[in-house]
């Protein structure tokens, strides 16, 4: 299964580099580094998310509320930011994880303790969150003219030639490599995802571990919320409306089966990275833009079905070794 | 999704009686909180009761349930459709698309509910054809149909519907009966009959629980499961034309976010959201709930967000409170 895995991915990284290949032969530009790099900052919002959906979607759980967390998260930062200046920008980053994984616990919470489908908790709290936004800011916005100029700054500071916001993603990156493959939590996400009967043999305990996906979604996507606001330089209800959807196409073109348990780190970035490339490559290669949510759903099913096929279940569900997979 | 460690069945000795399971059942339970709703609002607010509100009220909730009817019988066969709204968006602008070229009310209403359904036909074919999960099947179409509808659309509209097609979204039967009213009405007991009452709704809730067994017992599972896809496809299409007549107009954006609203509406009309059970009355109740929610606090002033919570919450605390009840029984036994 790991050799598919891999193999997935590898394609994957070839289908991103055609694509910037194909896009620099229209315009000789796009592949420059400095173009690259603003690709991969573009990309990093959505790489740290789908590693967070990433680990959900391990343990046969989904999480719909990530954007809603994020832009509830945000806002509080946002308004902490407009209320109290002096604060530090590092106290409410932490700030912002921390309302990340608090409502991320939530949701961990209904659904290990209560035994509530992932599906509905988040669908839930998916429109909770955001509602509380307009609750908690009165229904305002909270415009660039009030975030201080630290605040602003903490996502775009260069070094070594990329923002800030991109070595945040590249940390986090590397942080999730390291628990997904070297540590027992890891071992434990993917153990619940592949079989839970057999996980629940050796010990592992499931809802505590799918609490614990949803703790990390959470935190990651209040660690995003600051970074939105930051870069975007606006607290709204309307912060990431719709972009749960995109996190979990991320994941799926990225190779992460929605069954659970087959999924790579890489994967998930990749997948991300896909859709970075193609938001930026469609408007140089004079593709209008309300051409783009076709061509990403599009590019969704089809990564659907090349997931699917590269896995060879056999279709006959009479005489099949393994039932019940739907 | 979050499937738990499968344990047997237990079946008690002795069926409980009818009445028992009438009077405990969850359509009922919702009928209460519906009851509790309707009579909170007409004490919140002095406008409620009049005939022309009510009428009003009820068109916040006919479209999206009639396609959540077919949703319930989706659902509980095991599978989910998220593309709906975008499958509203699709056939509302090919119905504009074909108004450009002077096609008239009934090749309107034809082309809406046929693109529907060819819509519905084709998540069918990829979940039924190719044997893939339908919850990611349709997060890709949703981003294509919609996606399509951009492309043909851009930042437009089409404007300009015939006066006749103005009938399905703004037309009254009779007094303050919408057609819209009815058609829901109509809509409900077809598929009451279709899910309760026939060998086909029978299958559908075999496949819910084991698919393979109803496949031993040679249930065509994967027929089933497209004609269900191509229901929802129609159903969508349906309430496409209605909203189109209604609003007079067509965006690419329209009906947007109103997948998980029909989902919830399914969810909390009490069928399972793995599947294998569920009721068409509880659906029935669920957009009557809704509706009302929506109603009685827009006439209190509470914007719509706000709204959204109590929804949210809705789900969740109707969808806790059986289980956690069910949890205390089991302690004391």
């Amino acid at each position: 299964m790991k050799a598919i895995a891999r193999k997935h991915e590898f394609w994957l990284a070839m289908v991103v580099m055609s694509m910037i290949g194909a896009t620099a032969l229209r315009s000789p530009g796009f592949a420059s580094l400095e173009k690259l790099a603003v690709i991969f900052n573009d990309s990093s919002m959505l790489i740290i998310l789908a590693l967070g959906q990433m680990v959900v979607i391990l343990t046969r759980s989904i999480d719909l509320s990530m954007a809603s967390n994020l832009a509830l998260s945000g806002m509080i930062v946002a308004l902490v930011n407009a209320g109290y200046p002096s604060i530090p920008v590092p106290a409410l980053m932490v700030l912002a994880t921390c309302c990340g994984l608090f409502l991320g616990a939530f949701n961990g919470v209904l659904i290990w303790r209560i035994g509530i489908p992932s599906i509905v908790v988040t669908l839930g709290t998916l429109t909770i969150y955001r509602g509380a936004i307009f609750l908690i800011a009165g229904g305002k916005w909270v415009n660039a003219d009030r975030f201080t100029e630290e605040f602003v700054q903490y996502t775009r500071v260069e070094f070594l030639g990329l923002p800030a916001l991109s070595w945040y993603a590249i940390a986090i990156v590397i942080g999730f490599f390291v628990i997904m493959t070297r540590t027992t939590l890891g071992r434990s996400i993917y153990a619940v995802g592949v079989n839970p009967n057999a996980a629940l043999y050796t010990g592992i305990n499931i809802g505590r571990t799918q609490f614990i996906a949803f703790c990390m979604s959470g935190a990651l996507s209040g660690f995003c919320g600051y970074l939105w606001v930051s870069r975007y330089v606006i607290g709204s209800v309307e912060v990431a409306k719709g972009y749960e959807l995109t996190i979990v196409a991320a994941c799926v073109i990225g190779g992460i089966s929605i069954a659970g348990g087959v999924g790579t780190v890489a994967g998930a970035m990749l997948g991300a990275l896909f859709l970075g490339v193609m938001s930026n490559a469609l408007p140089v290669i004079g593709v209008s833009p309300f051409w783009q949510m076709a061509i990403s759903g599009a590019a969704i099913i089809l990564a659907v079905i090349i997931n699917a096929s590269s896995q060879k279940k056999s279709k006959r569900l009479i005489l099949r070794k393994e039932p019940g997979a739907s | 999704m979050t499937e738990k460690v499968s344990q047997p069945r237990q079946i008690a000795d002795r069926l409980t009686s009818p009445l028992h399971d009438a009077v405990f059942s969850w359509p009922t339970l919702l009928l209460l909180v519906a009851t509790g709703l309707f009579i909170l609002n007409i004490f919140a607010s002095p406008y409620f009761l009049s005939p022309w509100a009510l009428s009003d009220a009820t068109f916040n909730f006919t479209e999206k349930a009639i396609i959540a009817f077919a949703m319930a019988l989706l659902i509980i066969s095991g599978e989910i459709d998220l593309s709906v709204a975008a499958i509203i968006a699709l056939s509302s602008t090919t119905m504009g698309l074909v108004l450009q070229y002077g096609v008239d009310t009934p090749g309107l209403i034809l082309i809406g509910t046929v693109t529907g359904v060819a819509c519905g036909a084709f998540n069918g074919l990829l979940v039924t054809g190719l044997g893939l999960p339908s919850i990611v099947v349709t997060i890709g179409t949703m981003s294509f149909f919609r996606g399509i509808s951009f492309m043909i659309l851009g930042d437009k509209a089409f404007n300009g519907y015939p006066p006749s097609f103005a009938y399905f979204g703004q037309g009254y039967v009779w007094w303050v009966i919408s057609f819209e009213f009815v058609l829901f009405f109509v809509v409900a007991a077809a598929y009451y009959i279709l899910l309760h009452r026939t060998n086909f709704g029978r299958h559908v809730f075999a496949i819910g629980n084991n698919p393979v067994a109803a496949r031993f017992s040679g249930v065509r599972v994967a027929r089933v499961k497209f004609i269900l896809f191509c229901l929802v496809g129609l159903m969508s299409g349906i309430a496409a034309v209605l909203l189109t007549s209604r609003l007079g107009s067509t965006r690419p954006s329209i009906a947007q976010g109103w997948e998980l609203e029909v989902i919830t509406m399914v969810v909390l009309g009490g069928v399972a959201i793995l599947g294998g059970s569920g009721t068409i009355q509880g659906v029935f109740v669920a957009a009557f709930v809704m509706g009302l929610i929506s109603f009685g606090l827009g006439l209190l002033n509470v914007p719509g967000i706000v709204m959204s919570i109590f929804i949210g919450s809705l789900l969740i605390v109707v969808i806790a409170l059986p289980i956690l009840a069910g949890k205390i029984r089991e302690r004391r036994t």
